[in-house]
């Protein structure tokens, strides 16, 4: 018996919606196929800033946030940015909740010297709309922009070397966290990848730092980075970030919340399409409809401008690994689905959105780093698809970047992958020359780009899904250049692409489909229990 | 080791080669004589405009006859007081950081201008750079004649000098960057592998858009 959630596609089954970025695109699986759908919305806490206080006075394996404090020290408030949650939360966002709290009770105790960081890495800065967005009106005005910025990885100045772990790896953080009495970080846990030691050790090193994970050899390692016990890139992070917090007096707020990414009028989207009542039925079709007729930005603009309804799940403070523990258990409770049997086909549409084009177009090295890494990596235990298998996206892998964020991303995919895709290769030999290129630092440090060195880390992100994979069919294409660099190939119908990925796989393929979002992720059982068998009757003697 | 060639005018400070010409012209022995060189100037203001549109070899050549008959020591003199008056305040406030970036990476950095040589070092000393290729005036008998010294400083032979420039440092060009604000200067920044457009004009802003340059303000 499978889980709800996995549903097997029978001759009277609907169509399934996929996106195909931010388009809805219709497709008729064969008989037999399964698809996975993420599980209903956790219920969220019912008052939330009574569960923050609750949190930081019961802290996990620390003492109480006010016990910590004393008149005059410095603290410094570190918080996630703009790459989670996907799309923005409604306001209040759980950022603002949770600082609102924690400089209250830092006023409340004479603490006055207070900046709060924004722990971007390598990321682009955020915007101060953005940032206003994220901490409110009131937390905003007070701070920004003199106590409320950017992490500058690349202000060699403002960054202090901590010391080099028994692997080697380079512990370099933030100067003004690392003298800080107090570093207080406010997470938001989106995926089971975020959170824990990756809050400090990355989200406030710099390139130095984040050379020691974030290259090929240590991203073949993980399978998957979605579950950190199984994946090498955790392993170093939480190294660096043990390090780190024997020198640094850490206290850590996370924040869980749950998949529901969209709001009453579109939440018919995360529903089997067999269950849509016929009202439902009529709005994706109108959606549909009007989303084929609307000229990109347009599209874009609805999905990336409204808001998401997410509700928060927990909330859990203390010590930084004993609290990721907590967070999580939670996360899993969500997202995970049961799934028996790996696929030889694994289906999946590629979304509008990713954790770096919030408000910006998903180009098409972010259209890789989907479906190679996040979307192949959507599991535990083992691959979606059997090794050698062939994966099918739906995305137009349109040539189109947006100059401003994503300037270093553009030279990456038109002067160099044409040169290389092997990942070794362009480690060794293109990202040192990136990583010193003057004119995208100036961007990164100075405007809204990503850092020079981040559209290489895309690549790796994606190497251990290039590395499993067979074959790469990309549905819907609006050109034939993008995906050939890419080491794909395309199809114009989900029917061609089929057909295709049939001829390199087994007789009767295991096809299996994703709908994501909203995010789920697969808890992966290898073998396919089979049927009991009925016991027979006992003989009459 | 690579270099970074910077255009000045426009990219990292906001004055134009008029402003420091201005300067001097009104800054003469006596306030007769600036009258005189300002009604000079005055006569020759439509020809500027137009060589603006047309040439900015003639342009340049057009402005500096303002410097005729100067002397070498003036000229000299009130060098340090035109780069504290006139250029020092208008550095762009990105620039310093825009220029140490380079530096940081190990790049000579070379300031690439239609200005006067003696202000460019100035200029150069300040941010930090480590070169200048600018304009030179012809000084005889100790006084300006008003003509520049070839090669003039301006659009396609800035390109020229560039090369001439990496290849007696030894740069390969193909790693070399060069920034500019103005459409007059694609020659220049053709013939690097890293060409970036600062705070550029609408033509060139079109132009940085559809070759995927790096656009930087530092305005």
């Amino acid at each position: 018996m499978s889980h709800p959630c996995v549903v097997t596609i029978d001759s009277r089954s609907a169509p399934r919606v996929l996106f195909s970025g931010d388009r809805l695109v219709e497709v008729d699986l064969p008989t037999g196929s399964r698809v996975v759908y993420p599980k209903p919305p956790l219920k969220p806490l019912k008052d939330v800033d009574a569960a923050i206080r609750y949190a930081i006075n019961h802290p996990y394996n620390s003492e109480p946030l006010y016990a910590k404090l004393r008149p005059g020290m410095k603290v410094t408030i570190a918080m996630d940015d703009i790459s989670l949650p996907l799309p923005p939360m409604k306001r209040p966002d759980i950022r603002e909740r949770v600082l609102t709290i924690v400089l209250d009770l830092l006023a409340d105790y004479g603490v006055d010297d207070v900046e709060i960081i924004v722990a971007t890495s390598v990321h682009r800065r955020m915007k101060d709309w953005e940032l206003r967005h994220v901490v409110g009106d009131k937390i905003f005005n007070a701070f920004w922009p003199k106590r409320l910025y950017n992490h500058d990885a690349e202000n060699l100045a403002n960054m202090k070397y901590l010391g080099t772990t028994e692997e080697g790896e380079e512990v370099e953080l933030n100067r003004r966290a690392v003298e800080s009495d107090l570093i207080i970080y406010v997470n938001l846990n989106l995926v089971p990848m975020d959170g824990g030691h990756k809050s400090v050790a990355v989200g406030l090193c710099g390139y130095r730092s984040l050379r020691a994970h974030h290259n090929p050899r240590v991203m073949r390692q993980c399978h998957s980075y979605m579950d950190p016990k199984s994946s090498a890139l955790n392993t170093s992070v939480v190294r660096m970030g043990r390090l780190a917090n024997k020198k640094l007096n850490v206290f850590t707020i996370e924040t869980t919340i749950n998949n529901r990414m969209f709001d009453t009028p579109l939440e018919f989207l995360a529903k089997n399409e067999d269950d849509l009542s016929r009202t439902e039925r009529n709005a994706l079709q109108a959606l549909r409809f009007t989303l084929d007729k609307m000229p990109q930005p347009a599209r874009q603009a609805i999905f990336q401008r409204v808001p998401s309804p997410f509700g928060v799940t927990g909330v859990f403070a203390g010590e930084t690994e004993a609290v990721h523990e907590h967070t999580l258990r939670k996360s899993f409770e969500q997202y995970c689905v049961p799934v028996v049997g790996q696929s030889d086909i694994l289906i999946t549409g590629i979304p509008f959105i990713s954790p770096y084009n919030v408000n910006s177009f998903l180009n098409p090295l972010l259209v890789q780093v989907m479906a190679n890494g996040y979307l192949f990596n959507l599991y535990r235990n083992a691959p979606m698809v059997k090794k050698g298998g062939t994966m099918i996206i739906m995305h137009p892998c349109t040539d189109l970047f947006d100059n401003e964020h994503h300037s270093p991303y553009i030279e990456f995919v038109h002067r160099v992958l044409p040169e290389t895709r092997d990942a070794m290769e362009l480690h060794k030999v293109w990202e040192p020359k990136f990583a010193k290129n003057p004119a995208y630092i100036e961007m990164y440090r100075y405007g809204h780009a990503y850092h020079p060195t981040h559209p290489f880390f895309m690549w790796y992100w994606g190497e251990a899904g290039r590395q499993h994979l067979g074959r790469v069919i990309v549905v819907g294409a609006d050109n034939e250049y993008i995906p050939q660099l890419l080491g794909w190939e395309t199809a114009r119908t989900m029917d061609e692409a089929l057909r295709m990925a049939k001829q390199t796989a087994p007789p009767n393929p295991d096809i299996l489909a994703l709908h994501c979002p909203p995010i789920f992720m697969a808890d992966m059982s290898v073998e396919k229990q089979r049927a009991p068998i009925a016991a027979l009757p006992e003989s009459q003697g | 080791m690579a270099a970074s060639y910077f255009d000045v005018d426009g990219t990292l400070i906001r004055t134009n080669l008029v402003h420091p010409t201005l300067y001097y012209v009104l800054n003469q022995n006596t306030p007769l004589h600036s009258l005189a060189k300002l009604g000079g100037a005055l006569v020759k203001a439509p020809w500027l405009v137009w060589a603006e549109t047309r040439d900015r070899r003639i342009f340049n050549e057009l402005l500096f006859t303002s410097y005729g008959g100067m002397s070498e020591d003036r000229l000299v003199g009130l060098a340090a007081e035109t780069f504290e008056r006139v250029i020092k305040p208008n550095i762009y406030p990105g620039a310093r950081d825009l220029v140490q970036t380079s530096l940081d990476k190990g790049h000579d950095v070379v300031l690439v201008s239609g200005a006067l040589d003696f202000l460019m070092r100035l200029l150069a000393e300040h941010l930090g750079a480590t070169d200048v290729i600018a304009n030179r005036l012809e000084i005889k008998d100790r006084f300006a004649t008003g003509k520049l010294l070839r090669p003039v400083v301006a659009g396609p032979e800035k390109s020229r000098l560039i090369r001439d420039h990496a290849k007696g440092r030894g740069h390969d060009l193909d790693e070399c960057f060069a920034y500019s604000d103005s459409y007059s200067d694609v020659p220049m920044l053709s013939i690097v592998g890293h060409p970036a457009a600062v705070n550029p004009d609408r033509k060139l802003s079109l132009l940085a858009n559809a070759y995927h340059w790096p656009i930087i303000h530092v305005d």
